[in-house]
């Protein structure tokens, strides 16, 4: 009923998107590539915060409102990994650092996950990249990372 | 064929309204390379905010031109292909419908109180007439669609066994989606925002909304594809003088679509908090699933154009291509649909990425995803919107085309200005370049200390593309307009081109009915969407109250 040709650039569609496939689930498994974790809500993460753990992990919990990120700078040492926390006090924001590919949504009532490493010193930019009010344009804030003072 | 004088002047004011308000669209365009390229540093101009532009610039080309286009279309496709036109009352009242709810809109937008973005995601807060008025443009265009579920249940019983027209189950697939994925948004707009923005509800629930909106918000970017595949493949090869190679392939990609249209919306959530990652990968993956009918089509459309290339008397493996009819005036729907497939390429490729998961924190609300879908939606869908509008006016009003060669050419020039504009759109994007952003205030003002010089280039390359598209829109307006003020020469008629088939094809029954693929439509919406919905009911803490967006503060503290 389908024509050979037909037939086979099928079989060809389904096993390129098959490679597309794999390659997705490649970069989540060995280079630990994932999306934004989902977390039950609770007050607490409406309270903006660095938080150290340990001499090479921190916290960094942020809130953003219209139309700034609170912490505006935090301070992180070189070799650090950091787990982000992001929730909005009131509507909805964006939140990307680019070169580090973290890119979340800060929605009200939600509260957004990752985790990143930073090995390279340098002052990260975060941008709401998601229309805020008239004042979007001028939301972001930044995470300057440096070798720690001895 | 003829059609009586009530259809005629339907579908012309169908057509002719959301062309008029393009003009309205299309230049806020134009304002938005402007702006965000930082050759004005201004919040607003002629006393129209950037994010009121940008709120037109979507509104109005993402939903109201495209359903107004589908609806036209679908009228003259059911009368053309069932032989009978549709009922009066039906067709006045969704075309009524779609009108008043759009003046609502357009008012709302206006006077500067919807200032929301097309997506209106909530806690921001527009007036109730904008959600009232977009609720009332798909109610509308549903009473049309049910008129036409009548028509076909009537000529089915009349042609048992007779297979069904490849354009009739396009539009019918077409609409069940848009009709499914509509009651998602129509509930989030009518259940949840408009009491709330009333100030009837304290709060509601953002995750919730969201989800509710991307449930009908991929979805919708098939609505306005696949008019554009009912013309590549019932028109194309035989405007290029061919057949089409298989229409069990356009049948086969048809009902893909209506599974796997709806149950993909997460993967515009990917950043979103409330959603389980299990959910979102499932979302992802069936998103290539999606993409199958697309390659499909791209194997069967390219098989039908060299076979009509080759009755034109081509020969090589490759140079088949140029003995196409591109430049023809008298098939000038030939340009405008081949230049949106190329587009389509680019556009399909660039959504796979965005489709990707983890690879969509590259790119996910940069202005990598205006440059993806301005190769989509202001690519095929756009350009088959435009040839067969102005198609369909100079048949419905036996007035020729005004300025041919000018027409023949306009495709071109806008899939240049796309090509252009998408690719400094997307490079921006690699490097961090925000979306729905104006960029002009800071980042591209180099007197702001949020001055980002490496948005300079790419942002310019936008703006380049943005002026030749605008070119060529405002070219497209003067031939619709002058074509619909000219004088008539010959009796209106509906006459499409059809393509016939190259092989003889047998009915298949399955490939004909829809009751099996509803049910399993269902099934698989009930697998995806039952735990997203449930995610972001109990994942969620509070519900929030309305903003405007000019005010930090929300809306009900204030007495």
């Amino acid at each position: 009923m389908i024509d050979t040709f037909e037939r086979k650039i099928i079989i060809t569609a389904i096993l390129v998107m098959g490679v597309f496939v794999f390659a997705l689930f490649y970069a989540v498994g060995a280079h630990k590539a994932d999306v934004t974790e989902c977390l039950p809500y609770n007050k607490t993460y409406e309270t903006a915060r660095v938080e150290q753990l340990d001499k090479t992990t921190y916290q960094i919990f942020y809130v953003a409102r219209m139309w700034s990120f609170e912490p505006s700078v935090a301070y992180i040492p070189v070799g650090s990994e950091v787990d982000l926390f992001l929730t909005s006090h009131d509507v909805v924001h964006g939140f990307n650092i680019y070169d580090k590919n973290v890119n979340m949504m800060a929605v009200p009532g939600g509260v957004s996950k990752t985790t990143i490493h930073f090995d390279h010193p340098g002052v990260y930019k975060i941008v709401c990249h998601e229309f805020c009010g008239t004042g979007h344009q001028n939301m972001q804030a930044e995470i300057i990372v440096n070798y720690p003072k001895k | 064929m003829q059609v009586s004088r009530f259809l005629r002047n339907t579908i012309l004011i169908e057509l002719f309204v959301p062309i008029l308000l393009l003009t309205i669209g299309i230049y806020h365009g134009l304002m938005q390379v402007i702006y965000r390229s930082g050759v004005i540093h201004k919040a607003a101009v002629a006393k129209l905010d950037y994010y009121q532009g940008l709120t037109l610039h979507g509104v109005i080309n993402a939903i109201v031109l495209t359903t107004f286009f589908a609806v036209a279309f679908g009228h003259a496709t059911v009368a053309f292909y069932l032989k009978k036109e549709p009922n009066r009352k039906a067709t006045a009242l969704s075309m009524w419908l779609m009108l008043i709810g759009t003046v609502m809109a357009a008012a709302a937008i206006l006077s500067g109180k919807a200032s929301v973005l097309y997506t209106f995601y909530p806690p921001l807060k527009a007036h109730p007439a904008f959600y009232i008025g977009t609720a009332m443009l798909l109610v509308g265009s549903w009473v049309a669609f049910f008129d036409w579920v009548v028509i076909y249940v009537q000529w089915k019983k009349d042609n048992k066994t007779n297979s069904t027209p490849l354009a009739i189950i396009g539009t019918l697939v077409n609409f069940t989606i848009w009709f499914v994925c509509t009651l998602a948004v129509a509930y989030e707009v009518l259940i949840l925002l408009v009491p709330w923005s009333m100030g009837w509800t304290v709060g509601v629930n953002v995750p919730l909304a969201r989800t509710l909106f991307w449930f009908f918000g991929h979805a919708l970017v098939y609505f306005w594809l696949l008019p554009s595949y009912i013309m590549f493949y019932t028109m194309l090869p035989k405007l290029a003088g061919g057949k089409l190679y298989s229409a069990t392939a356009g049948r086969v990609a048809f009902f893909i679509f209506l599974l796997l249209s709806i149950p993909i919306g997460v993967h515009h959530q990917f950043g979103d908090p409330s959603i389980g990652r299990g959910i979102k990968l499932t979302q992802a993956i069936l998103t290539f699933g999606v993409a199958l009918p697309s390659f499909i089509t791209a194997f069967t459309i390219a098989a039908s154009l060299e076979y009509a290339a080759r009755q034109r008397g081509a020969k090589g493996l490759y140079s088949w291509i140029w003995k196409l009819p591109f430049f023809r005036k008298d098939v000038f729907l030939f340009g405008y649909l081949i230049n949106g497939l190329i587009l389509f390429i680019f556009g399909g490729l660039t959504g796979l990425i965005n489709a990707s998961y983890s690879l969509n924190n590259v790119v996910h609300n940069t202005s990598f995803i205006p440059g993806h879908f301005h190769l989509t939606v202001a690519g095929p869908v756009f350009l088959a919107i435009l040839g067969m509008s102005i198609f369909m006016v100079s048949q419905l009003t036996g007035k020729k085309i005004f300025l041919p060669t000018i027409n023949t050419i306009v495709p071109y020039l806008w899939t240049v200005g796309v090509l252009i504009f998408s690719v400094g759109l997307m490079w921006g994007g690699l490097m961090g370049e925000p979306r729905r952003t104006n960029m002009g205030l800071t980042y591209l003002n180099p007197a702001s200390e949020q001055f980002h010089p490496y948005w300079v280039i790419s942002s310019m390359l936008g703006l380049a593309g943005g002026g030749i598209m605008f070119v060529a829109g405002l070219l497209y307006f003067i031939v619709f307009f002058g074509t619909f003020f000219s004088k008539r020469t010959a009796a209106p008629v509906i006459d499409f081109p059809v393509s016939e088939t190259l092989h003889e094809e047998k009915r298949i029954p399955i490939f004909d009915t829809f009751k099996p693929w509803l049910a399993m439509m269902g099934i698989i919406l009930f697998l995806t969407y039952l735990p997203a919905i449930s995610d972001a009911l109990n994942n969620t803490g509070k519900k929030a109250p309305p903003y405007l967006p000019t005010d930090p503060t929300p809306v009900t503290t204030k007495k």
